[in-house]
C-alpha cells in the first residue's frame, strides 16, 4: 500500500506551519468569507475604471474605425498585435504549471497552479481581444469560422497560419478553463459545504455541479487530470508556436526565422512566470496565504524565469548572429541598422528588450536576490516590460522602415486610442483577476490537503525518524 | 425508490480509514462508498472499484477530432472548393497539421469533461444527498449499506471498534443522486502484503 510516501527530508516544506486538514479549509476560504477589505475595493474600482476607458476606446473604434489608430502604410500591425503576443504569452504559464508540471511530479505546483490558472484564462481573454477587434468589421468576425455558408460556400483558408491562430487561440481558452474548472469543482463543494448564507448556499451549489467527494469520482476526477494534462502540455507548447508562425512564415526580414517558435515559447513562459510572480507576491500578503505560497514557491519560479531568460538571450544572440552569418542584405539590414543601432529611429526600444529580458533576470543566480520579495517583485514587472518590447521590436521594427525608403518617412506612434485598448485589456485582466480572488479558492484545497503530510512543516519533522529507520522496516510498516 | 438505511462512520486519518476499508470488506458488509475530502491514491483498489475508462474515452474523442480536421479540410481543399495557392497541390498535408492537432485536442478535452460529469451525475442545479458536511473539508466518510442480513448496531459498533470518530445511522432514498458505484465492486481479492 503506497499511502503515505514520504518525502525527503532534504527538499523544505512545501507548507509551512502547523496545519492540518480543517486548517487548511480555514485558511484559504477565509478571504471568500469574509468581506472585502478596503484595499480589494480600491484595486478593483481602478480595475473597472480601466475597463471602461477600454470599452469606450474599442467603442470608438467600431463607430470610427481602426483609421483612429496610428498604423500605417507599413506599419499594419502595431500595438494591437504586439498586445496579443504579449498577453497570449503571459497566458502560458498557469498551464505549464499546472499541466508540465503535474507530468513531472512537482508538489510545488499544488501552492500556485489555482491562481496561475486563473490568470492564464483572463491573460488568454484579454490576448484575444486584439485580433477581433483589429479586424475592423468586427460584426463579421465570424467568416473566420469554417461553416457551409450561403457565400459559395465560402471557406476560410486553412492553410494560412492566422486560421491555425484562430483554431490554437481558441482551443487553448476552451481547454484551460476546462481544466480550471475541473480543479475546481472539489474546492467550490468545500465552500458549498460551510457556507451559512443563503446566497453563497445557492451559488456555490450551483458552481460545484453536486461533488460530493465519493472515491470513484475522485478516481474518475484523477484520471480526467491527468489526461488534460497530457493534452495541454504539447498545447501550450503549439499555441505559441503557432503565433510565431504568424511571423515566421512570412518573408518579411526579421520575421522569417526557423528559430521562433522554440524562442517565443521560451520567451512566453518567462513573461508568464513573471507575470505570476507579480500577482501572487500581492495576492499571498494581502491573503494571508504566506503559509502556502512560500519564499520556496518565490525561489523555484525565479530560477525558471532566469533559465527561460536565458534561453531568449541565446535565442537573441543567434538571431543577430544569423542576420550577419547569413548574407543576407534585407535580413542583415533589418538587424544591423533597424534593431541594433541605437541611433535608428526604434533603436532604443531593442536595448531595452535585452536590458531587461537578458541582462537584468542574471541577478537571479545569486539566491539572497531570489528569496527577496522586493527585488522579486520588481524583477517581475521589468520582465514583462522587456517582453512587451520584445514584440514591438519584433513587430514594428521589422516593417517600419521597408524595402521602399520612400514609405520610411513615418515615425509610428500609438494614438490615445491604442494605449486606450491596451489599459482596457489590463482592467479587463484585473477585473476578472480581483473577482476569483473574492469569490473563489486561489489556492486547490484538495490538493494541498493531498501532500499536506508528506510536505507539510509538521509532518516532514516526523519523517526526521521514518529517515533514520532502514528503509526496508518503513517499507513494512507502511504496507501493514 | 425505496428508503434505504446506512450507517456512517467518520474518520480523521487516512491511514485508519484505509486498515477499516480492508475490515469491512473482509467481514463481508457492504460498502455503500467513501467521501473523501481529497484524492486518496489505493483507496479504489482498497474498496475494489474497477479502473476507470475514462482515458479510453478521451482517446477515442481524440481520434475523432483528427478525423474530423483531416476529412473536413481535405473534404473542402480537394472536393468542394479547391483553391490554388501560387500553384501549390491542394493535397497540402503538413499546412493542415496545426489545426488537425488543436482539433485532436479539443474533441477530447470537450468530451472527457462531458463525460466526466455524464457518468458522476454531475452538472450545475444537482444536488446530491450528503452524508456529513465535514466530508469536503477533513472528514473520511464511510458508508454502509444496511441489509437483511444485518444489523445497524453490530455495524455501528463496528466502525468504532474500527476508529471511527463519529459514527451514526441515516436513511436516504435511492436514485442516481446517491450513485451507483457499488455495482462496480468486484469481490475483495486477499492478496498477501508484499516488501516495497
Amino acid at each position: 500500500m503506497a499511502l503515505l510516501k514520504y518525502e525527503s527530508q532534504v527538499r523544505p516544506p512545501l507548507v509551512n506551519g502547523d496545519k492540518d486538514y480543517h486548517q487548511v479549509t480555514e485558511d484559504i476560504v477565509r478571504p471568500i468569507e469574509s468581506n472585502p477589505s478596503k484595499m480589494w475595493w480600491a484595486g478593483f474600482l481602478i480595475a473597472v475604471g480601466l475597463l471602461c476607458f477600454g470599452i469606450y476606446s474599442v467603442y470608438r473604434d467600431v463607430d470610427y474605425g481602426i483609421g483612429q489608430w496610428n498604423l500605417n502604410k507599413t506599419v499594419g500591425w502595431g500595438w494591437d498585435i504586439t498586445n496579443f503576443v504579449w498577453w497570449v504569452g503571459i497566458g502560458h504559464a498557469g498551464t505549464l504549471i499546472s499541466a508540465i508540471l503535474l507530468l513531472f511530479r512537482q508538489g510545488w505546483r499544488t501552492g500556485v497552479n489555482r491562481a496561475a490558472e486563473a490568470m492564464t484564462i483572463f491573460a488568454v481573454m484579454c490576448a484575444g481581444q486584439f485580433p477581433i477587434w483589429h479586424m475592423g468589421r468586427v460584426w463579421m468576425a465570424f467568416f473566420v469560422m469554417p461553416y457551409p455558408n450561403t457565400r459559395g460556400p465560402l471557406w476560410p483558408n486553412f492553410n494560412s497560419p492566422l486560421l491555425w491562430d484562430v483554431f490554437a487561440i481558441s482551443t487553448y481558452f476552451t481547454v484551460s478553463l476546462l481544466f480550471w474548472y475541473a480543479g475546481l469543482l472539489p474546492d467550490l463543494a468545500t465552500v458549498r459545504d460551510r457556507a451559512k448564507l443563503k446566497w453563497r448556499k445557492l451559488f456555490y451549489g450551483i458552481t460545484s455541479f453536486g461533488w460530493t467527494g465519493s472515491t470513484k469520482h475522485w478516481q474518475r476526477h484523477e484520471a480526467l487530470s491527468l489526461v488534460l494534462a497530457g493534452l495541454a502540455t504539447p498545447l501550450v507548447l503549439s499555441v505559441h508556436t503557432i503565433v510565431s508562425f504568424d511571423f515566421a512564415t512570412s518573408v518579411i526580414p526579421g520575421w522569417h526565422t526557423t528559430i521562433f517558435p522554440p524562442y517565443f515559447v521560451a520567451g512566453a513562459i518567462f513573461s508568464g512566470f513573471a507575470m505570476v510572480q507579480s500577482l501572487l507576491i500581492i495576492s499571498r500578503k494581502v491573503l494571508k496565504l504566506e503559509d502556502y505560497i512560500t519564499m520556496e514557491h518565490i525561489e523555484v519560479m525565479n530560477k525558471v524565469i532566469v533559465l527561460t531568460g536565458s534561453i531568449v538571450g541565446v535565442a537573441y544572440l543567434t538571431e543577430l548572429f544569423i542576420a550577419w552569418y547569413g548574407q543576407n542584405k534585407f535580413e542583415n539590414w533589418a538587424f544591423m541598422q533597424n534593431r541594433v543601432n541605437l541611433f535608428s529611429p526604434l533603436g532604443w526600444s531593442y536595448y531595452i528588450m535585452m536590458g531587461c529580458n537578458v541582462l537584468s533576470p542574471q541577478i537571479f543566480w545569486f539566491k539572497k536576490m531570489r528569496r527577496n520579495l522586493t527585488v522579486t517583485f520588481f524583477m517581475s514587472v521589468i520582465v514583462n516590460i522587456g517582453m512587451w518590447f520584445e514584440r514591438f521590436v519584433i513587430i514594428v521594427t521589422s516593417i517600419y522602415r521597408d524595402y521602399l525608403p520612400s514609405s520610411w518617412s513615418t515615425y509610428y506612434t500609438p494614438t490615445i486610442w491604442e494605449i486606450g485598448f491596451y489599459l482596457g485589456t489590463f482592467g479587463l485582466f484585473f477585473t476578472c483577476y480581483f473577482l476569483f480572488s473574492k469569490f473563489f479558492p486561489v489556492i486547490a484545497i484538495a490538493e494541498i490537503k493531498h501532500i499536506l503530510k508528506r510536505s507539510g512543516e509538521n509532518y516532514k519533522e516526523k519523517m526526521g525518524d521514518a529517515e533514520k529507520e532502514p528503509l526496508e522496516v518503513f517499507a513494512h510498516e507502511m504496507a501493514h | 425508490m425505496s428508503i434505504k438505511k446506512f450507517v456512517v462512520g467518520g474518520f480523521t486519518d487516512e491511514q485508519v480509514l484505509f486498515s477499516a476499508v480492508k475490515k469491512v470488506r473482509s467481514s463481508g458488509y457492504k460498502i455503500h462508498d467513501v467521501y473523501t475530502p481529497m484524492p486518496i491514491h489505493g483507496l479504489d483498489k482498497a474498496m475494489g472499484l474497477r479502473e476507470t475508462s475514462l482515458h479510453t474515452a478521451g482517446f477515442i474523442y481524440g481520434i475523432t477530432g483528427t478525423t474530423t480536421a483531416l476529412s473536413g479540410i481535405g473534404w473542402i481543399f480537394l472536393s468542394d472548393w479547391p483553391l490554388n495557392f501560387g500553384g501549390k497541390p491542394h493535397f497540402s498535408l503538413p499546412a493542415w497539421i496545426p489545426i488537425t492537432f488543436e482539433l485532436t485536442v479539443l474533441f477530447s478535452a470537450v468530451g472527457m469533461v462531458l463525460t466526466f460529469c455524464y457518468l458522476c451525475q454531475m452538472a450545475p442545479f444537482v444536488k446530491k444527498h450528503h452524508f456529513n458536511l465535514r466530508s469536503t473539508d477533513d472528514l473520511f466518510v464511510m458508508v454502509l449499506e444496511c441489509t437483511e442480513k444485518n444489523n445497524e448496531s453490530d455495524m455501528s459498533a463496528f466502525l468504532n471498534s474500527l476508529g471511527a470518530i463519529e459514527v451514526n445511522v441515516q436513511e436516504a432514498e435511492t436514485g442516481w443522486w446517491l450513485g451507483r458505484y457499488d455495482k462496480d465492486s468486484k469481490p475483495f481479492e486477499k492478496k498477501k502484503a508484499s516488501l516495497a
